[in-house]
């Protein structure tokens, strides 16, 4: 016979979960909602991005110099469509306009690409594993040399090489990987968090992030080329350069200012790739070894050009880690949301308590 | 008498009485690789070598899913030319040797780790990062 312990059922504590009075619910999480629809796991993401069309598109939380660099793009093609391009199709070639078409699609489609892609977000660690690197982390130091308390030494490619745990996402981060304060997420093989894009630089979104610049840096190669063709053509034919100037509105400045700078970023990325370097681990100076250390070398770089560059941009594409799309399992939704607080998983519990308790009361009634 | 488990009715029934992760080893760099030093908490549960084995093949295979090769550099270079649309219609190889996992994992709890109360979890449910392991009590002895 079971335990008939009476116990005074709290009609309330049958439909409202019993809160814990020790820390502040969290406002946006509802247990009711739970029960009644299986929600996405990007509903209960942890990390200060935002999603769109149902967790299909991810970006920032703070996306807003993106419509600026969009509308930046935009407009200069377009003043090129309509200034030069008429006069440049009748003088030379119709081709001008096919050309610059091509790359402006092909700038925006990698803009958008990076923009709405995940970087490579690492998903925190579920309560288990937090758990289980702790035990680990107490139980090691033993030895004579202790190194700093969180981080661990690996071996790779005959190279020490430090990890860090992070205090956020409760894991070691693996190499290369660094947490991004704006977006509050681990992102594999973290370049840099780049605010005309809207989104972090790594690992899943690099090689989009690339073709872009690439493919502006021509874009506005091109309309630089046909903007100085055009004041020229003009000025030869007859009035002088001045004239020519006058009559077309000062497009020759404003690109020649976006075409170095995007060109110098473009040319700092190609060097890049062509190390096998994050632009972070190069800010930093992880392998040149400016931190004093004896010789450092990339242990990642595959000390080739063209593999570097292969491997970067056209090695295969690794998937999402976050699964945006799939459903929270419904056992295991109380217990992601507590990995912040405690308060659902042990209000899951009571409820189930007390409903056993009262079929057990019920039973010793009638028997 | 040892009762074998199917694998519904240990998610259902049984209680989880420990879970053993196992980490990424990262002395080739940043390939997705796991350790296969046999966790000491698995000792009295599965054979060393059986487990040893699962882990050597899922470390294959995520080789094979992440190797720099002639047909994983045809991909991206035409990929790279449709301006990355057509990651919207095809099926990366990465996902497809995924799929293969997923299946070999399956396998494996059906036939090895579910009649001795193990549960192998797909390492991409957690983010790649470690091999979930979780014992299940052995309520065979208990009635």
């Amino acid at each position: 016979m079971k335990n008939c312990e009476y116990q005074q059922i709290d009609p309330q504590a049958l439909s409202t979960p019993t809160p814990t009075p020790t820390q502040p619910p969290r406002p946006a999480v509802e247990e009711e909602k739970e029960e009644e629809r299986a929600r996405r796991k990007w509903e209960v993401f942890p990390g200060k991005n935002r999603f769109y069309c149902d967790g299909r598109f991810i970006v920032a939380q703070q996306s807003g110099v993106l419509p600026l660099t969009l509308g930046l793009i935009l407009v200069t093609t377009v003043l090129f469509f309509v200034f030069d391009c008429p006069f440049l199709v009748k003088h030379l070639t119709v081709f001008i306009p096919a050309i610059g078409g091509v790359l402006f699609v092909f700038a925006v489609i990698s803009l958008l690409h990076t923009s709405f892609t995940d970087p490579g977000i690492l998903p925190r660690a579920t309560p288990d594993e937090a758990a289980d690197i702790e035990k680990q982390i107490d139980n090691s130091g033993s030895s004579t040399y202790r190194p700093p308390p969180r981080t661990k030494e690996v071996m790779i490619n005959e190279q020490v090489v430090k990890l860090k745990y992070c205090f956020t996402c409760k894991i070691f981060r693996p190499p290369r990987t660094s947490h991004c304060s704006l977006c509050d997420n681990c992102v594999e093989r973290f370049d840099h968090h780049c605010p005309w894009v809207g989104n972090c630089v790594g690992k899943r979104n690099y090689r989009f992030f690339y073709t872009f610049i690439v493919s502006l840096s021509f874009l506005t190669a091109f309309i630089f080329g046909c903007v100085a063709t055009h004041l020229a053509l003009r000025a030869q034919g007859g009035r002088g350069l001045m004239f020519a100037l006058q009559e077309n509105p000062a497009r020759y400045p404003f690109t020649k200012t976006l075409f170095w700078s995007i060109l110098g970023l473009s040319g700092f990325h190609t060097y890049l790739v062509a190390s096998n370097l994050t632009t972070n681990e190069d800010i930093k100076g992880s392998w040149s070894g400016k931190s004093g250390a004896e010789d450092t070398a990339n242990p990642y770089s595959y000390n080739n050009i063209i593999t570097n560059c292969c491997s970067v941009l056209c090695g295969p594409m690794p998937p999402s880690l976050i699964d945006r799309r799939g459903f929270v399992p419904v056992e295991e939704s109380s217990q992601t949301v507590a990995t912040e607080i405690e308060l659902p998983m042990l209000a899951a519990k009571n409820e189930i308590n007390v409903e056993d308790n009262c079929l057990d009361f019920a039973v010793s009634c009638a028997g | 008498m040892a009762e074998t488990h199917s694998l519904q009715d240990m998610r259902q029934q049984a209680a989880i009485a420990a879970k053993v992760f196992i980490q990424r080893d990262y002395t080739s760099g940043t390939v997705c690789h796991f350790q296969t030093k046999f966790p000491s908490e698995l000792e009295n549960r599965i054979d060393k070598q059986q487990f040893e084995e699962t882990v050597r093949t899922l470390n294959n295979l995520y080789a094979e899913a992440e190797k720099l090769g002639g047909s994983s550099y045809l991909e991206g270079c035409l990929a790279c030319l449709t301006a990355y649309t057509i990651f919207l219609c095809m099926e990366t190889h990465y996902e497809k040797v995924l799929k293969k996992i997923a299946k070999f994992i399956q396998e494996q709890n059906d036939k090895i780790y579910a009649p001795r109360g193990l549960l192998l979890t797909d390492p991409i449910e957690r983010g790649l990062r470690v091999v979930e392991v979780t014992i299940f009590e052995d309520r065979s002895l208990g009635r």
